[in-house]
């Protein structure tokens, strides 16, 4: 126990110290580790779906444009709007839960396959609605998005200026990193507390067997949709901070390309295990980083050119890199405990 | 049973056709609380079709059924769980993944409340609730003789201790009336007497159970009451003494013209 406790208190300084350490090599680099954040956010939202109720969804992103799109409209000169930020956060997650619950319950019998084409027609409607309110009322701005985004403010505590305490100077980027590690923080206690509760059986209840969970008295039509309403207000949360962050949304941010790199990470890491979706979230968000940084130079110093893109390598070595996986680690790189457990046991069957 | 325990369940003329099959036609009976009763009759007689529309699982084309004194709201299971039936599969139906245990704190779920915000802010009632629960579930396991696999995934137990984990998980709903379809079915004789034991221990305890079961010995012993169902129609109901002499009943198993 009290090495356990030591060992949380290293993690917890040295993620309270990374931004500093990041700032002196590149205020971009905390700029990656701020998005790196905001997709374990991300994934931590579509695991409750996917990882514990078991329903393949597609159209995540969906519910992160939502999110995004309410900040951006109602703290931007669009609209002349400047709401404070303790109304347009909710707002945006309420809002991104209603999206959820109306995608569904019409996809209520659904299953599998044919939840995961539903789902990716819903995440591409609404971003094609992003991409075209715009005539004949200008309500998005269409594909050119919405610009000058306000920044997180607290007060007169404003995240996009430099601040000096004790010495140190925090940029705005490190301010955000804080506020994202506490609010990744929530999630986290909100998943781990889910996951053993009578709400999380019933989810998991519902992806081992819908049936039975029937005729055990869950109504899982309520439940299914609670799990769709979570994960998307987790979305919407998700959208409203990448808003005032980049200060820039446009549809482009919301393409299906995202939805599916949110679910590879889970996939990856382990899908219904929290530390799982972690690791899986963050390896996906980095290594494409390292690779942008260390591509080219290497190359050139190698070939004494470019041979290959490294757009094109990040999405060979990311096909690679899932059917690895897939291959030899089925359930993912750190996977749930049952699912872990059935592996060890299995294996016990076969050497006895 | 004396003839003079009350009611429990009365079905009122159940039919259910699909498409040109006459499943169950016009089929009513009577359950008495705290009897156990079986339902027999040849392969596709109708006996789990007529469970399935008993606990929701299909839905009926006509008939009513009236439970512990009220109409049972028969369109979804959920709810037939709810008013107090619960069941068990001819093909096993458990939750693989989750342990024995967690299987059983499943089937508690209708009778708890705890909701979300409970469960994230952990408060006090639900931390409370949540301990019930798992002290249920585990005297529930105590009960049917699985203690010791509490904690191992479902799918690892063998084929008579997933049977009886299902009985945990049925049990848990706190049902009036417990249905279990072909409990004995791919059992050896040794797991049919100990399920015979478990059966007997639950009416001894108050419980009133519905059972279909192929295994004739064991309902014939058993049952205080057996209806057969022939083609979709009940051809007879009474002791099984009576039934076991029935000529309609003889012929129906053994064929001819009866």
């Amino acid at each position: 126990m009290k090495r356990q406790t030591l060992g949380l208190a290293i993690v917890a300084l040295a993620l309270l110290a990374l931004p500093l350490v990041l700032t002196q090599i590149g205020t971009a680099w905390v700029r990656i580790a701020n998005l790196a954040i905001l997709f374990i956010f991300l994934s931590l939202g579509l695991n409750i779906v996917v990882g514990m109720a078991g329903l393949l969804d597609l159209g995540y992103v969906a519910f992160y444009a939502v999110g995004a799109y309410t900040w951006a409209l109602l703290a931007s000169p669009h609209f002349d709007l400047h709401l404070p930020f303790w109304v347009i956060l909710p707002l945006g997650a309420l809002f991104a839960c209603i999206a959820g619950a109306v995608l569904g319950a019409p996809t209520l019998r659904l299953r599998g396959d044919y939840l995961a084409i539903v789902t990716l027609g819903f995440g591409e409607i609404v971003r094609i609605f992003m991409n075209n309110l715009s005539a004949p009322f200008n309500i998005t701005n269409g594909p050119k998005g919405i610009t000058r985004i306000d920044g997180m403010r607290i007060g007169d505590f404003n995240f996009t200026q430099t601040d000096t305490l004790l010495g140190i100077a925090f940029t705005g980027p490190a301010k955000y990193y804080y506020l994202l590690l506490l609010l990744l923080l929530g999630v986290i206690v909100v998943n781990l507390r889910l996951q053993n509760s009578r709400i999380g059986r019933a989810w998991v209840a519902i992806r081992e067997d819908e049936i039975a969970a029937k005729a055990v008295g869950i109504n899982t039509r309520n439940v299914k949709l609670l799990a769709f309403a979570m994960g998307a207000s987790f979305g919407g949360i998700a959208g409203g901070m990448f808003a005032a962050m980049q200060g820039f949304v446009s549809p482009e941010s919301f393409v299906l390309n995202e939805s599916i790199m949110i679910l590879a990470m889970i996939v990856l890491g382990g899908m219904g295990n929290v530390w799982g979706v972690i690791a899986g979230a963050l390896l996906l968000s980095f290594v494409p980083e390292f690779l942008r940084y260390s591509v080219e130079p290497l190359q050139r110093a190698v070939f004494g050119r470019m041979l290959i893109d490294p757009e094109v390598l990040r999405m060979l070595l990311f096909g690679i890199a899932l059917v690895l996986t897939m291959r030899f680690r089925p359930a993912g790189l750190w996977p749930e405990k049952r699912h872990q457990r059935e592996m060890s046991q299995a294996l016990e069957g076969t050497g006895a | 049973m004396s003839a003079a325990a009350p009611l429990l369940l009365e079905a009122r003329n159940i039919s259910k056709r699909f498409g040109g099959v006459q499943a169950l036609k016009d089929v009513s009976l009577t359950i008495r609380t705290g009897e156990i009763y079986g339902l027999i009759g040849p392969n596709g007689a109708g006996k789990t079709t007529f469970f399935n529309v008993l606990t929701g699982l299909y839905q009926r084309d006509s008939g009513d059924v009236l439970f512990a004194d009220q109409a049972l709201d028969l369109t979804s299971p959920n709810r037939v769980a709810a008013a107090g039936i619960a069941r068990t599969f001819q093909n096993i139906r458990l939750f693989g993944n989750m342990t024995a245990l967690e299987n059983v704190m499943v089937g508690r779920h209708v009778r708890t409340r705890a909701g979300v915000f409970g469960a994230i802010l952990r408060t006090a009632s639900q931390r409370a609730e949540e301990a019930a629960i798992r002290r249920r579930a585990l005297e529930l396991l105590h009960y049917v003789g699985i203690a010791h696999r509490a904690h191992d995934l479902a799918r690892h137990l063998s084929y008579g201790d997933q049977r009886r984990l299902e009985i945990a998980r049925a049990l848990a709903t706190e049902p009036k009336l417990l249905a279990l379809d072909e409990p004995a079915a791919g059992m050896n004789a040794t797991e049919t007497a100990g399920l015979r034991q478990l059966i007997e221990g639950l009416r001894n305890d108050g419980l009133t159970v519905l059972l279909i079961e192929h295994d004739v010995k064991l309902v014939m012993g058993l049952c205080d009451r057996i209806a057969v169902l022939d083609y979709g129609e009940k051809i007879a109901e009474d002791v099984p003494a009576v039934v076991q002499k029935d000529p309609k009943v003889i012929a129906a198993y053994l064929g001819g013209a009866g």
